[in-house]
């Protein structure tokens, strides 16, 4: 089993992330983290999937979603193929402040992103493990809540989906 | 300006559809509305049973290669859909069924009828889209069929809210030629075809297996070339029977679970397995780890999908096979495969002599399901059409079934719905009146379907329907008694009497239950000019042979 980034290239069309998401489900594989936004062309989306399967059935599945109508292009990647970030975010009592958290704060190079009397919000980009290790430092400072996204990706390798679009066949 | 509704009916006539199949509710009645304005330029079918209508689509999409219409009402006019949807999925079988939906500013409120056909349908199309506003209706449709018939075909769902087709909008009907997320072919790659040509000139025991695919391509004369060429022999799967002539002198047989002796024994002793236009279903491999391991594969196949998902290949061919046979039959050597062709005739006299004999030629007994198949041919047309449901009768008649013509095969493959049949022979004999068109099915199955007796009376369609009655579910019953210790757990049946059924619906019925009362019945159903139900009473607890047990390599096919 590897962990996989999937980059999938879609139109913009109500129910897409939906017939994405059951090619998983049908097969019985978690995805780990998903995230879909616009990318940088007026009307394709790009969605962004983490899952862990073995190297065969990644083939598979980015088949089974590009033969999806709406699915412009998928690319899969392994991590070292890719630049990724994940953004956490900690809330924190106020209370909780003292020199040793600003040592944690300094440390991580985490922002301070809100201030209320009651707490504060930390927020901290970088890869899972990374995050991860924020959080675990953190519940001893009385953690309140904690979020964390999926992971947004660009790869390595070079490729086009203007390009891609253009070479209408 | 026009209404929605008109809008959809003239998008269809548009398209050239000459049929629907449907079923009027209350969201849909806008369509149906218009429909009453347009019954000269396309012709609407009442079934009696939202399942019958799209399984009749199905029929006639299978047997015509045109797309298949279905229009149904919201809620339980489109959940009765969803069997069809799948099946037709998963046998690549072109539908475009247009469901009404309720007004879209009702659209979440639990409404009367109301219920997600986009979400319900979403894994059993290959694609759909909900139509809120009436200037998205004609391209819509466009997409759809455009969708549907291209590529590997499928079916595709458009949900229509009721308030789209009662608002006024223009019609400017364009079909589609494209939509740029979606490359339904691609260009052939001559480095393949040269590498597939280099492992078929080198092979000692080369074959080819193919399926449906050659025959969704029209590449019947494109794959006889390659034979012709090649004289490689070649067995069919189950969807792919009459895609080349049976009397084709390569032709050895069909595959899978109940198909022949030695098409499934000599996959595990060619060298090279040549796959055009087939999937590698679990019921043509058998184990998949004991399945051809000392052949290289060559892959003739549309959907990159299909390419490596269950037997990996060596060489994959993308790409349309219409395309790709030509260039592979230039490519390779005239050949015979003389001995090779010897061990298949040898295994063959085994499958006659343990199995045929008994099917085809007893004289004592009870009836065989295969006796029938067997006087079938004696007096069928040659481009006679078979239909069969989902089951013993189904293997038997494919089994014994002479398949000259393309087109000539229907049946439920992949989902395996029993139910299937009866409306889609309907469905196939509305394609073309002149053609016979024989259904055979089961006790079980007719009973699933049988109020499509009802639109066989209306539309007059001279269907010829073969009840093979043996009072069980019978390869259910099967299995029970090979795998689970004859516990015929609710598999027997308590059947009513068919003959009034049918004779209720103002169809010709006769019952045959002696040997010598079954020639004469069978022609006189084959004579008959209008529709003909023909019930044969046949032995209790026959079986299907030969059988590859689930989990046995096709090599383990049984003969008793």
């Amino acid at each position: 089993m590897n962990r996989y980034t999937i980059l999938v290239y879609t139109e913009n069309f109500i129910g897409i992330l939906n017939r994405i998401t059951i090619i998983f489900t049908r097969r019985g594989i978690n995805i780990d983290a998903l995230t879909a936004s616009e990318s940088r062309l007026d009307g394709i989306h790009k969605i962004t999937i983490e899952v862990t399967v073995t190297d065969e059935k990644i083939i598979q599945l980015s088949k089974q979603i590009e033969k999806v109508v709406d699915v412009i292009k998928v690319y899969y990647f392994m991590d070292d193929e890719v630049v990724y970030q994940e953004i956490a975010l900690y809330k924190i009592p106020t209370e909780s402040l003292d020199p040793s958290l600003e040592k944690v704060i300094r440390q991580f190079n985490a922002h301070i992103i809100a201030a209320e009397k009651e707490f504060v919000v930390l927020e901290f980009t970088g890869h899972k493990e990374d995050t991860q290790a924020l959080l675990e430092i953190l519940k001893k400072f009385n953690l309140l809540e904690f979020a964390r996204s999926g992971r947004v990706a660009i790869a390595k390798p070079k490729f086009s989906i203007t390009e891609y679009l253009n070479n209408q066949t | 300006m026009v209404r929605g509704a008109d809008i959809v009916v003239r998008s269809l006539i548009a398209e050239n559809a000459e049929f629907i199949f449907g079923y009027p509710g209350g969201a849909i009645m806008p369509v149906y509305d218009a429909l009453y304005d347009y019954s000269d330029q396309i012709r609407h079918v009442l079934t009696r049973h939202e399942q019958g209508a799209i399984h009749a689509a199905q029929g006639y999409a299978r047997v015509s290669g045109k797309v298949g219409v279905v229009l149904a009402t919201s809620g339980p006019g489109a959940t009765n859909l969803i069997t069809g949807l799948a099946d037709a999925q998963i046998d690549s079988t072109p539908l475009v069924c247009i469901t009404g939906q309720v007004a879209a500013h009702l659209l979440g409120s639990d409404a009367f009828q109301e219920t997600d056909v986009i979400g319900l349908s979403m894994p059993g199309t290959k694609w759909n889209i909900q139509v809120r506003r009436v200037e998205d209706i004609a391209p819509a449709i466009a997409k759809a069929f455009h969708i549907a018939k291209t590529g590997r075909p499928g079916p595709v769902l458009v949900d229509i809210t009721k308030n789209a087709q009662v608002e006024f909008g223009e019609f400017n009907y364009e079909p589609c030629l494209g939509i740029r997320s979606y490359r339904p072919y691609v260009a052939i790659n001559p480095t393949a075809i040269a590498a597939a040509a280099q492992l078929i000139n080198d092979a000692k025991r080369p074959y080819v297996l193919y399926g449906q695919g050659v025959i969704l391509a029209n590449a019947e004369q494109e794959l006889k070339g390659f034979l012709d060429k090649s004289g490689i022999p070649a067995a069919s799967t189950l969807l792919g029977s009459g895609a080349i002539s049976q009397d084709h002198p390569s032709y050895v047989g069909k595959l899978g679970m109940h198909g022949n002796y030695a098409p499934n024994i000599l996959t595990n002793q060619c060298d090279v397995l040549i796959a055009i236009g087939m999937r590698f279903d679990d019921r043509v491999t058998g184990d998949l780890k004991r399945y051809a391991k000392q052949a290289q594969v060559v892959h003739l196949e549309l959907d990159p999908s299909e390419i490596d998902k269950n037997v990996k290949c060596a060489v994959p061919v993308l790409g349309d096979c219409k395309q790709s046979l030509p260039l592979l039959t230039d490519a390779v050597n005239s050949n015979n495969h003389h001995d090779w062709f010897q061990k298949f005739r040898e295994l063959d006299k085994e499958e006659k002599a343990a199995v045929m004999s008994y099917d085809l030629e007893s004289t004592h007994g009870g009836l065989h399901m295969g006796e029938v198949i067997q006087l079938i041919n004696q007096f069928k047309d040659e481009n006679a059409i078979l239909v069969s449901d989902v089951g013993q009768h189904q293997m038997i008649s494919w089994r014994y079934f002479h398949y000259k013509e393309s087109r000539t095969q229907v049946t439920s493959g992949g989902l395996g719905t029993m139910g299937f049949a009866l409306p889609a022979a309907l469905g196939a004999q509305l394609h073309d009146f002149k053609r016979q068109v024989i259904c055979v099915v089961g006790d079980g199955g007719i009973q699933m379907t049988i109020q499509e007796f009802g639109t066989i009376m209306q539309t007059k369609a001279p269907v010829k329907v073969v009840l093979l009655n043996n009072n069980y579910l019978g390869m259910v019953r099967q299995w029970q008694q090979l795998f689970y210790d004859k516990r015929y757990s609710f598999t027997e049946l308590e059947n009513p009497d068919f003959i009034k059924i049918a004779e209720a619906y103002k169809l010709k019925a006769v019952k045959v239950t002696e040997r010598h009362e079954l020639k004469e019945a069978v022609a006189q159903m084959i004579l008959h000019e209008g529709p003909f139900f023909l019930e044969v009473v046949v032995e209790k607890e026959d079986n299907v042979f030969p059988m590859i047990a689930t989990g046995c390599s096709v090599e383990e096919v049984r003969l008793s």
